[in-house]
């Protein structure tokens, strides 16, 4: 049991986590208006509790895979803002050098694969990093998230099916936001529990109220401590909501206002401040310190961004091969 | 393995044995590479040399399990993955042309695919249209990817372990026709850098471009020729992504003619391609228009006059090649 006050502490620094994707993404719409931002921009607002709660289980050199509403977990993983923002831009300096966009974040070091845009693309991907590590010995884990529609695709099923087969360390993370893109899952789906697929591949599988990034962080670590002990792969559910649209092209005409507006009371953020507020951990000032240092942060890296280099055109067919490879 | 002589297909299995027994890095799956022996029987034996965990058979899963070799090479090991046939490879397609091929553009370099892919293609063995398709063509349009064809014995036995070595995902060819080819054990050196293109025999009327299943025929073809008097020089292409235009454009430079010989369909066909190539860098040297011989506009039939009809066959290489040198 960890002591009150440092119980307190690290509940500050989840909801600093939260606060600073969620003012990056704002940030990034109004970037996006101004036509900084070009292409298609997902934006996470609303789940931030998934990625920050999740991301608090896995150690430096596990792998992190995600789809391409993966700003939260780039930011979360720990990636640099300001080489984030510059790939938003398109810049040489952005982490991806520009060539990839809000839809293909990644970071070798950092083992973060992805941003892929292919509904259910990466879970095969996510399979195969679980077995170069089982194959090596090694005790990593790979997390690979994915949306409810994911579950639709064959991919999906093919991939459950290999990392039980195979007793991968792999965890699986549906982020369950209800619809994918204007498609709820009432329309979608024969059986709507996505974790009962899961365990009809034999697998653990369990829901957790994405909502709750203290469930989520408790939930993650258990399901790495379980794949770390070597018992196969673990599937996890996590129930959310994104606050804005698909995209920002998406007119909304599939869900009502009132239906948004009940799940923001519940938003991951909202919920963890209150929590903290009652218990004498935050107050007003110390709030407008978090945010305007967080402000100040994000003024810096679109600065960086708005100033970085664009890639010289010569260099277009950089990139394809290794260079020196042929 | 008999006396000094090898099959194609034992080339083939030689290459993998090698490759896993000199790299624990190194591993293949695919379906029925294990138990069964390999559907061509070309991994026959290699479950019972290695063990389970580097000779995997995997279920019915291409898209799954060509993507789950694309992860286990980011992983850092260098999976080889068995496609029973280029057919099947189109369900794992978005796997191969949407990952394999964009990841490392697409990461800013960050992360490469060093993968190897091998696939049996080609028609010949009256299996009809869904096992018989030429689709390298497609593969070899998507920048990103390696294409090769091994074609003669010696590329059977020793392109593999340049593929492994590649950074890049690498897919591989193997002609069906060609694995109960037979020949001396062939040496390393008969297989250079895999990015040439090879003159596989000097001519100098007539340049006939070709690769993989279509080479015996396209070899045998030009000895007829050559008791008609015709002398032409024959190329194998060997890597059709990127292509070594180099060779083939010195070669043309010197017979001032083009003839093309593809298993693909002519409509967007590598041969196209090549005959379009050379009309923008050799048109100044040709003798006569660049020709191609590829399959015919129809999916691949069942039975066996009409699989001919339909795939470019030695006496159609000897027309067309005549033609164009006898309108001299
Ligand atoms: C294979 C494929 N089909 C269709 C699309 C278009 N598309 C992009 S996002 C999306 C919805 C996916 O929903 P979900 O998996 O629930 O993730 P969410 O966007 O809700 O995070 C669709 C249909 C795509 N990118 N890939």
């Amino acid at each position: 049991m960890k002591a009150k006050a440092e119980e307190l502490d690290h509940q500050l620094t989840l909801l600093r986590e939260m606060l600073r994707i969620r003012r990056f993404e704002e940030r990034c719409a109004e970037l996006y208006m101004a036509e900084k931002i070009r292409g298609f921009l997902h934006l996470y607002i609303g789940e931030e509790g998934v990625a920050v709660g999740m991301m608090q289980a896995l150690a430096p050199d596990d792998a992190v895979v995600a789809t391409y509403r993966e700003h939260g977990h780039a930011l979360a993983r720990g990636l640099d803002i300001k080489a984030v923002m510059a790939e938003m831009f398109g810049k040489a300096s952005g982490c991806s050098r520009g060539r990839g966009g809000s839809m293909h974040i990644f970071d070798g070091p950092r083992r973060f694969f992805g941003g892929n845009a292919i509904v259910a693309g990466a879970l095969p991907m996510a399979v195969g990093l679980a077995l170069a590590d089982k194959l090596k010995g090694l005790s990593r884990v790979t997390c690979c998230f994915f949306g409810e529609g994911a579950a639709a695709e064959g991919e999906f099923h093919e991939s459950l099916n290999l990392a039980q087969l195979w007793q991968l360390p792999l965890l699986l993370v549906c982020e369950n936001n209800g619809y994918a893109m204007g498609t709820a899952l009432a329309i979608s789906e024969s059986e709507q529990r996505i974790s009962h697929k899961a365990e009809g591949y034999g697998m653990v599988a369990r829901e957790v109220d994405g909502m709750d990034v203290l469930a989520v962080e408790a939930a993650a670590r258990e399901c790495v401590d379980a794949i770390k002990q070597g018992k196969g792969p673990r599937f996890l559910e996590c129930h959310t909501y994104r606050f804005r649209g698909h995209s920002m092209f998406d007119t909304q005409l599939y869900r009502s206002q009132d239906e948004v507006a009940a799940w923001q009371e519940k938003g991951p953020i909202v919920r963890l401040r209150r929590k903290l507020e009652a218990a004498g951990a935050l107050d007003e000032a110390k709030w407008q310190q978090l945010e305007d240092e967080l402000r100040q942060e994000l003024n810096e890296a679109v600065a960086f961004a708005e100033q970085a280099a664009l890639e010289p055109v010569e260099k277009l067919t950089w990139g394809v091969y290794q260079e020196g490879a042929s | 393995m008999n006396g000094d002589s090898i099959s194609y297909r034992e080339a083939v299995r030689e290459a993998i044995r090698e490759a896993i027994r000199n790299d624990d890095r190194v591993f293949l799956m695919g379906e029925d590479v294990g138990h069964y022996g390999g559907c061509y029987a070309v991994t026959k034996g290699l479950l019972q040399e290695f063990g389970e965990a580097r000779v995997r058979d995997t279920p019915l899963s291409e898209s799954g399990f060509v993507g789950a070799g694309i992860g286990a090479a980011l992983g850092g090991m260098r999976p080889i993955v068995e496609v029973m046939t280029v057919n099947f490879s189109l369900l794992a397609s978005d796997q191969i042309v949407n990952n394999a091929a964009t990841l490392r553009h697409m990461s800013g370099n960050q992360v490469g695919v060093p993968l190897v892919i091998r696939m049996a293609t080609g028609a010949g063995k009256q299996l009809a249209a869904q096992h018989s398709h030429s689709l390298e063509n497609w593969y070899a349009h998507v920048p990103g990817l390696k294409v090769l064809a091994p074609a003669t014995l010696a590329d059977a036995r020793y392109l593999l372990a340049q593929a492994l070595a590649d950074p890049d995902p690498v897919l591989i060819f193997e002609h069906v026709l060609l694995y109960n080819e037979t020949g001396p054990l062939p040496k390393a050196e008969d297989c250079p850098d895999m990015h040439k293109a090879l003159v596989r025999r000097p001519g100098s009327q007539l340049s006939l471009v070709t690769y993989g299943g279509s080479l015996p025929k396209a070899m045998q073809a030009a000895e007829i020729l050559a008791g008609r008097g015709l002398d032409v020089e024959v190329i194998d292409l060997r890597c059709l992504r990127p292509l070594d235009t180099q060779t083939i454009f010195t070669s043309v430079k010197k017979t001032k003619r083009l003839l093309v010989v593809d298993e693909g369909w002519r409509t967007g066909s590598l041969a196209g391609e090549i005959c379009a190539q050379v009309a923008e860098h050799c048109f100044w040297s040709l003798d006569a228009p660049p020709q191609r011989l590829c399959s015919q506009e129809v999916p691949i039939p069942y039975p066996k006059h009409l699989e001919l009809a339909a795939t470019p066959q030695v006496e159609q290489i000897v027309a067309a090649a005549a033609a164009m040198l006898e309108a001299r």
